[in-house]
């Protein structure tokens, strides 16, 4: 009964968008108040069905409710209750579910927090929203109902696949789904001021927020992913250029290029084609990473189960949304207009400059990621493309971005000299530059990489010191108070700098256990002991214990540093007890200098076992550069220029209010 | 009665003081006995580390998302075994690619080769970025050539608001 | 130039979504094998059925045989076990079975309950002359030629659409030719 409320909600939810896609948008077009009013509401009713039928299929798997199939092939009696919920969006269904409760959710966001945006506008971006939510509910109900029975009923169900029994399965899906979701706000609001004929400065102000949010989500969701899959699966390693990585890592690429793009729009008025297009194509990576995980067309770790009919819809659901857009796109936007002049080297062609390597970043990711199929496509043979191509490819595209993020924010707008800006860098050049030597020289092995993670890593910060000096020193001599001055600044600089500043976090925490990483697989009765990198790891033994779902044998290893307790580590052998493979999960503790990383490895002969011990300096440096880069932008969307209210019709009205930094 | 309580007391201290102390004692002894430093789990710490780093190169064809330096399947095992064996033969890092692609063809290299077919894929990148630099410094100054009419007007004219000693500026002041 | 800008994005629109659709087609899963049309590679194994006696490459040239890769652990080859039977019964070839990674009183068992259709099964207990066949699961199939030239490989069980359409066609050629 339940799951067919769900269901029946969904095909309301049709209704509604049908009605919410189009009835604004003639409204729109025809200046009929009455009909573009019609948005908001239907906005809201999406919202409450979607919501309610989450809740259902929530409720059958908290309930056990074997009786349906996505419940009894995804869940079990003996898992906890916070997996049971978990695994409603575990498969493909579900997960789908999901992604249409992400895209309602934003649809009410933008509908209740842009008070300001003017009437049609709001209209036309509800509309697209809506028809975009169109698109996957009969994607949903055609192809991938989570809420088919299975008869006979079994007596209990599959369980959870165990790499999924664990924290990140609950953090991870929902806050990658806002960011790829959120990509579709950025394409309502090109593609509401492509048919309205409103691209303009004040449409970059309202986009800005919403795009830098969604930004901000999918970085955090994508460091989720990627820390998740460091300890969870235990190789060591935290990212492998795996197709669905990389099906998470374009849209963020553009998403970055996107909200660089904005900032110029917004200023200048310049770059307007430019930034709609990129909008255009964040949707579109979202659609193609959502093909790559669903169609079985490239293997992956992460794929749902494959299907070529699923496949086949959400590709022809991606060529219609998107090739409509870009019709959209040649038919209006030859009356977009150049925007102001800017010289060859200001900060606009700073910003441009960043785009462009941002998307030939994306090119090299989507050519390594496709090319596989492309050549079996062509009968061409059969390769591979993996890690060691990206690292090739891509680091030195970075190398040459972060350069350039040096540059960006200390040019001037419109126009700015060599010299000038050369002048104005020097210190920070110079300082890297000695800073990254001591470090190479410190560690104790340079590499051409460790070099130049360094140089990156150092550039950066120093790049944005600079800046943040030229911003707050005392004026013509007059010691005045830095402090204050510092207070005053914008929230969006502010955030800028962080985000940037997360940047450098990142690139040395990828350099620095790149470099320095240690792995070290010892044979260990009770009693013995290895030292790796000044830490002392002596092996105490193991025991069986049995967890909610599964059996294990837990070693225990003593670790010490000059003779002082630095920790104890547990790593386990798990075998779940209804899906019979064993798992490892491997003991990590996390410090600022570095990850202690202990895998229980195989019993080689009476109670000796191999260990496998890893000393990975500065690891967690990665996510929580991630994290710095998202709050970043989280605090630039609350600045106070996006949460004034609008003074009259006539002035210009701030953007839209600050959204989820609440 | 009391001579029995003070003895008990006494007992009881003495108790108190040897037990632990025996305790450690035979666990220092024990330590002693059997701790030791931990054998590596094989016989040649260098070769493994070149097993390593060729098998993180070489893609499982079991489970296909693994190298075979990570996964756990049988072959993957195999197929450590074969790179140790040949690697101890003395046969170079390449000899063990090509046995590789000559059972499994190009698939198993998660380093794709550079032939015909693969040019675009390991060229492309590199010289997409030279040309879109390129080509973005010229459009740039092919821009900057056009007449001013073309351009919309400027929403900040010609006051800068670059990263400078704090000074009044238009509109609320931020930059970004 | 601008008709360029507006058209490229499609452009690219098209040929990335000509691909994916070509992609659902094909299965990405499937690793085609470089010894197709290449000499067999060398082995000497021991029979199941007989420790003592060794079977070569070369002692197997001059005829058209089949080698079917299976194991008593692997539950596809129980499926495909029949058909192999029925080829051959129906002597169409030549068929002789590679022992996987297996224990020999189990594969003994296995072929004493399901039937035995192989001229003789080879023991490869360590999986070596597996690898030099490029196997990487089981079950998998080759068609070998006179001249000892792998000609056909398939890899999963063997299904009657594939022996229809695949398989007996190659070995009417393969025979045919002296």
């Amino acid at each position: 009964m339940i799951a067919e409320a769900g269901h029946f909600a969904l095909w309301l939810a049709v209704g509604v968008t049908l009605v919410l896609g189009i009835v604004p948008m003639v409204g729109a077009q025809r200046g009929r108040a009455d009909l573009m009013a019609l948005a908001r509401p239907a906005t809201h009713v999406l919202l409450g069905l979607i919501v309610f039928s989450y809740g259902c299929l929530l409720l059958s798997f908290a309930r056990n409710d074997f009786s349906i199939l996505n419940v009894a092939s995804h869940s079990n009696s003996a898992l906890p209750l916070m997996y049971r919920l978990a695994a409603s969006w575990g498969s493909h269904e579900g997960s789908l579910l999901l992604w249409l409760l992400m895209q309602a959710g934003w649809a009410w966001a933008v509908a209740v927090f842009s008070r300001n945006l003017p009437l049609p506008v709001l209209a036309r971006i509800l509309a697209v929203m809506g028809l975009l939510t169109l698109s996957f509910l009969l994607f949903v109900l055609f192809t991938s109902n989570p809420f088919d029975r299975l008869i006979p009923v079994p007596l209990d169900g599959r369980d959870l696949n165990p790499q999924l029994q664990d924290p990140g399965m609950i953090f991870h899906p929902p806050m990658l789904y806002m960011g790829y979701v959120g990509m579709s706000v950025a394409f309502a609001f090109a593609v509401a001021a492509l048919i309205g004929g409103n691209l303009d400065a004040q449409w970059a102000r309202w986009s800005r927020p919403w795009v830098t949010v969604a930004w901000a989500f999918l970085t955090f969701g994508i460091a989720l992913g990627s820390w998740w899959a460091y300890y969870e699966l235990g190789w060591g390693g935290w990212w492998f250029w795996d197709a669905v990585e990389n099906a998470s890592f374009m849209p963020w690429l553009v998403a970055t290029a996107l909200i660089h793009s904005l900032a110029v729009t917004e200023k200048r008025g310049s770059f307007k084609s430019w930034t709609v297009l990129l909008a255009i194509l964040g949707y579109s990576l979202s659609l193609l990473g959502t093909f790559l995980v669903r169609s079985g067309v490239i293997t992956s770790v992460h794929s749902f189960a494959s299907d070529p009919k699923r496949g086949f819809f959400i590709l022809v659901m991606l060529a219609i949304t998107v090739g409509a857009a870009l019709s959209l796109y040649a038919w209006r936007a030859p009356k977009v207009g150049l925007g102001a002049r800017f010289s060859t080297l200001s900060r606009e062609s700073l910003l441009l400059t960043n785009n462009v390597l941002l998307l030939v970043a994306l090119a090299a990711v989507m050519l390594g990621t496709l090319y596989p199929l492309i050549l079996d496509a062509l009968g061409l043979g059969k390769i591979s493309v993996g890690a060691p191509y990206f690292d090739a490819v891509f680091a030195p595209i970075m190398a040459v971005l972060v350069f350039f993020m040096g540059l960006g924010p200390l040019a001037r707008w419109k126009n700015d000299t060599l010299p000038a800006l050369a002048v104005r860098l020097r210190w920070a050049a110079g300082v890297t530059v000695v800073c990254a030597a001591l470090t190479a020289w410190i560690g104790g092995k340079i590499t051409l990489g460790s070099v130049v993670g360094l140089l990156m890593t150092y550039w950066i910060v120093f790049s944005v010191l600079t800046e943040l000096w030229e911003r707050v020193r005392p004026a013509g001599g007059v010691k005045a108070n830095v402090l204050y001055r510092l207070g005053q600044l914008p929230r969006a600089t502010v955030g800028m700098m962080v985000a940037h500043l997360g940047v450098a976090v990142f690139v040395f925490g990828v350099t620095m256990v790149g470099t320095y990483d240690i792995e070290r697989d010892v044979a260990m009765s009770p009693g013995d002991s290895t030292t790796v990198n000044g830490y002392t790891f002596t092996y105490q033994g193991n025991q069986a214990l049995r967890g909610p779902n599964y059996d294990a044998v837990r070693g225990h290893l003593v670790v010490t540093r000059d003779g002082r307790a630095v920790s104890e580590m547990y790593p386990e052998k798990r075998v779940y007890r209804v899906q019979r493979n064993p798992m490892t999960e491997a003991a990590i503790d996390s410090r600022i200098r570095g990850d202690l990383y202990v895998q229980l490895g195989e019993p080689i002969k009476g109670d000796t076992w191999l260990v496998r011990i890893w000393v990975k300096p500065f690891v967690s440096w990665i996510w929580v550069g991630c994290l710095f880069m998202g709050l970043g932008g989280m605090w630039a969307v609350t600045d106070r220029r996006y949460r004034a209210r609008a003074t009259s019709a006539s002035t210009e009205p701030a953007g839209t209010a600050a959204t989820a930094a609440r | 009665m009391r001579a029995e309580r003070g003895l008990r007391r006494a007992l009881r201290r003495q108790v108190l003081v040897l037990v632990p102390l025996v305790l450690l004692v035979s666990l220092w002894a024990a330590s002693l006995v059997h701790a030791k430093e931990a054998a590596p789990a094989s016989a040649d710490p260098a070769l493994e580390a070149r097993v390593m780093r060729v098998a993180n190169e070489l893609r499982c064809l079991v489970c296909q998302n693994e190298t075979i330096a990570a996964s756990n399947a049988d072959l993957a095992v195999d197929l450590r075994n074969q790179v140790r064996e040949m690697l101890r033969q003395g046969r170079s890092e390449r000899e063990v690619f090509d046995y590789m692609t000559a059972r499994y063809g190009d698939f198993v290299l998660y380093r794709p080769p550079l032939k015909s077919s693969t040019v675009p894929l390991w060229f492309g990148p590199p010289v997409l970025l030279a040309v879109s630099l390129v080509g973005l410094w010229w459009m740039l100054r092919r821009r900057n050539r056009l007449p001013p009419e073309q351009f919309e007007n400027d929403p900040i004219g010609d006051a800068n608001d670059t990263p400078g000693p704090a000074r009044e500026r238009a509109g609320g002041g931020d930059t970004r | 130039m601008k008709v360029l800008r507006y058209l490229v994005p499609m452009a690219l629109l098209a040929a990335v979504v000509a691909f994916l659709g070509v992609g659902l087609g094909l299965n990405p899963r499937e690793v085609p094998s470089p010894l197709i049309g290449k000499p067999a590679p060398a082995f000497k194994l021991a029979r199941l059925d007989d420790a003592t006696q060794t079977i070569s490459r070369e002692d197997l040239l001059g005829q058209v045989w089949m080698l079917n890769v299976w194991a008593s652990w692997c539950a596809p080859c129980r499926e495909e076990h029949p058909l192999v039977i029925d080829i051959a019964r129906r002597q169409l070839v030549a068929v002789y079975g590679l022992n996987y990674k297996d224990q020999v009183p189990a594969a003994k068992n296995w072929l004493a309950g399901l039937g035995n259709p192989y001229r003789a099964t080879l023991v490869d207990s360590d999986g070596r002359v597996g690898i030099d066949y490029g196997v990487y699961g089981v079950p998998e199939t080759f068609i070998v030629d006179r001249q000892g030239v792998i000609r056909f490989k398939h890899t999963g069980p063997l299904t009657p659409d594939v022996l229809r359409t695949r398989i007996e066609p190659l070995l009417k050629e393969l025979q045919r030719a002296g």
